[in-house]
């Protein structure tokens, strides 16, 4: 037997502690979920019923099953509501994400195209303000954004404008937070496929004629599409879900489905309905978390 | 004909202004955190004043306290059970349940977090666990392990394995040769895998809203009630605070990094 597969046997083992805990505290969890999405609201604590108690015996059980119903997502349906957060949060997470591409792209490709010394550097810079507090850097927004804040002043001294424009509470500012806080995660994967390019191939395309824009257009982005599909998975899927950003930078006259579920669990208290928009948002996210996996899988397990 | 330096002037630009929109606003709140002036956007003249005012603040201290005994031991629980994880996904070659359980590390890494809050407290309800400290580490561990174990198998994966089969062709059973080759060479993933975990704690704000009980709010708990009231120059010196906390960590990060790719070729991502 090769010394490498007498390693793996004790290699397993090591899989045991964290699987039991992923199983107990990622994946059980997902069936209370499921069942109080099914139950009803009870002024009670906790505030569902029925609750399935193992020690009232077998038929007290019995009658708690009859008593889940689908309730709760025959609401979430019919409700203009829970409807239009679900649509809102899939539009902006896919305009988000369009823009971060946008922006990271040229970002990432200069990354890619500095000398080997500097690379490192660059994507240092680019990883540290990913360490700083996701709610520090929204709250620096609201500072630049508020009435009388710096961008207004700045705005009004250049005379751009006459009066101060309302920025806070919009979906304007809630893009740009969204943009800054998830930035990060659309660069790093794109800069690691550019820098992996063989720079030959570029300048190929180039000694054969090709203009700048074709040799970008026809080869350099076509084959950075592994590191763009993971970026856009990066961001597209925690965004839909997002709740700090639209909350502290979007109106609220229109809430994404973050937000309503924070709503429903945190001023309602109608735990039930709360998680029946998990489980609906769990729903949607399930294909592109699914090919997450697969990215991810690849990236780590066979790509090295 | 390999060209020298294939920079262009949009590469420049865009690199220019991607890094300025990522460090001014940060560069800007911390600056007016020594804002002498009570108004955030009239400039007052230097000042400590609202660092005095933070640290005269029970409820915010209090918070910070439990933030930091919440991030310390869900990093070093995560870190545990990350490099575990990371260990079994790239040493163990295949064993029953492998999908599952890396699909189960890799799905929070993107997973909205009001769907991992909201399920993490139906459990605990249902345990009829009592809310607080253990609730918001056990609900933070399970979060951050996951980004260990990335952090880690890709140290692994980069990793030249014929080093710990010289030294089990050497003698060393696969304990041995673990602990005596392997993990000096991804100590440096290890620490930083640690670091991001700490990070990650300290910043969390939604899964520790739905985790944690009355009277043990942590810090972005308090942070947030706050800025939904509006801009508080006490709330700029707290952030800076955080900030300087968390450059420190950087620091000691890199520099591990720094040690792991002088030994390897490259550093983890994250």
């Amino acid at each position: 037997m090769s010394s490498r597969r007498i390693f793996a046997r004790p290699a397993r083992f090591a899989a045991i502690a964290p699987y039991v805990w992923m199983a107990l505290f990622f994946l059980v969890p997902f069936a209370f979920v499921l069942k109080i999405s099914l139950s009803q609201t009870a002024i009670a604590q906790p505030p569902y019923e029925p609750v399935f108690d193992l020690t009232a015996g077998w038929d007290a059980l019995k009658a708690a099953f009859a008593a889940l119903s689908v309730d709760n997502f025959r609401l979430l349906g019919s409700d203009d509501i829970y409807v239009f957060a679900y649509v809102r949060s899939l539009t902006v997470a896919l305009t988000a994400t369009a823009l971060l591409l946008l922006i990271g792209y040229p970002i990432a490709y200069g990354m890619a195209r500095l000398p080997k010394r500097w690379q490192a550097v660059a994507m240092i810079l680019v990883i540290v303000p990913f360490w700083t507090s996701f709610l520090i850097r929204i709250y620096a927004w609201i500072n630049i954004l508020q009435h009388d804040g710096l961008l207004n002043q700045i705005l009004l001294a250049l005379h751009l404008v006459s009066q101060p424009v309302v920025w806070l509470s919009t979906d304007t500012a809630m893009y740009i937070g969204i943009v800054y806080s998830y930035l990060p995660f659309m660069i790093l994967p794109l800069y690691a496929t550019l820098a992996k390019m063989e720079p030959a191939l570029e300048e190929a395309a180039a000694d054969l004629g090709a203009p700048p824009w074709q040799v970008f257009w026809l080869v350099t982005f076509p084959l950075s599409l592994p590191g763009v599909g993971a970026g856009v998975l990066l961001c597209f899927i925690p965004v839909v879900g997002e709740f700090v950003i639209p909350d502290l930078l979007a109106g609220s006259n229109a809430l994404m489905i973050g937000q309503t579920l924070w709503l429903e669990f945190f001023t309602n208290k109608d735990w039930p309905v709360a998680s029946a928009a998990a489980i609906v948002l769990l729903v949607v996210l399930l294909v592109p978390l699914l090919l997450y996996e697969r990215v991810q899988k690849r990236q780590l397990e066979q790509g090295r | 004909m390999r060209k020298v330096s294939r920079l262009s002037r949009f590469n420049i630009a865009s690199l220019a202004l991607g890094l300025a929109f990522l460090y001014l606003p940060i560069l800007i709140l911390v600056l007016y955190s020594f804002n002498a002036s009570r108004l955030v956007t009239v400039w007052g003249g230097w000042s400590l004043r609202w660092y005095h005012e933070f640290f005269n603040d029970r409820a915010m201290i209090e918070a910070a306290w439990m933030s930091l005994r919440v991030a310390v031991a869900s990093a070093t629980i995560a870190t545990l059970l990350g490099t575990l994880a990371a260990v079994a996904l790239s040493r163990g070659e295949r064993f029953r349940g492998r999908t599952l359980f890396s699909g189960m590390l890799y799905a929070p890494l993107v997973m909205p977090e009001v769907i991992t809050g909201l399920s993490l407290l139906l459990l605990f309800v249902a345990l009829n666990a009592e809310r607080g400290f253990w609730t918001v580490t056990v609900a933070h561990t399970t979060l951050t392990m996951c980004f260990v174990a990335v952090v880690v198998q890709s140290r692994l994966g980069s990793l030249d394995r014929s080093l710990e089969e010289a030294a089990m062709d050497l003698g060393c059973d696969p304990v041995r040769a673990f602990v005596a080759v392997t993990l000096p060479l991804i100590a440096p993933a290890i620490v930083a895998g640690w670091m991001l975990a700490f990070t990650l704690s300290l910043d969390d704000l939604v899964i520790a809203s739905f985790t944690t009980g009355p009277g043990s709010a942590t810090l972005p708990i308090r942070i947030y009630s706050e800025v939904r009231l509006g801009v508080k120059p006490e709330i700029n010196a707290i952030c800076t605070l955080v900030i300087a906390l968390i450059a420190v960590v950087i620091v000691i990060a890199s520099l591990a990094s720094k040690l792991s790719s002088s030994q390897g070729e490259s550093a983890a991502p994250l």
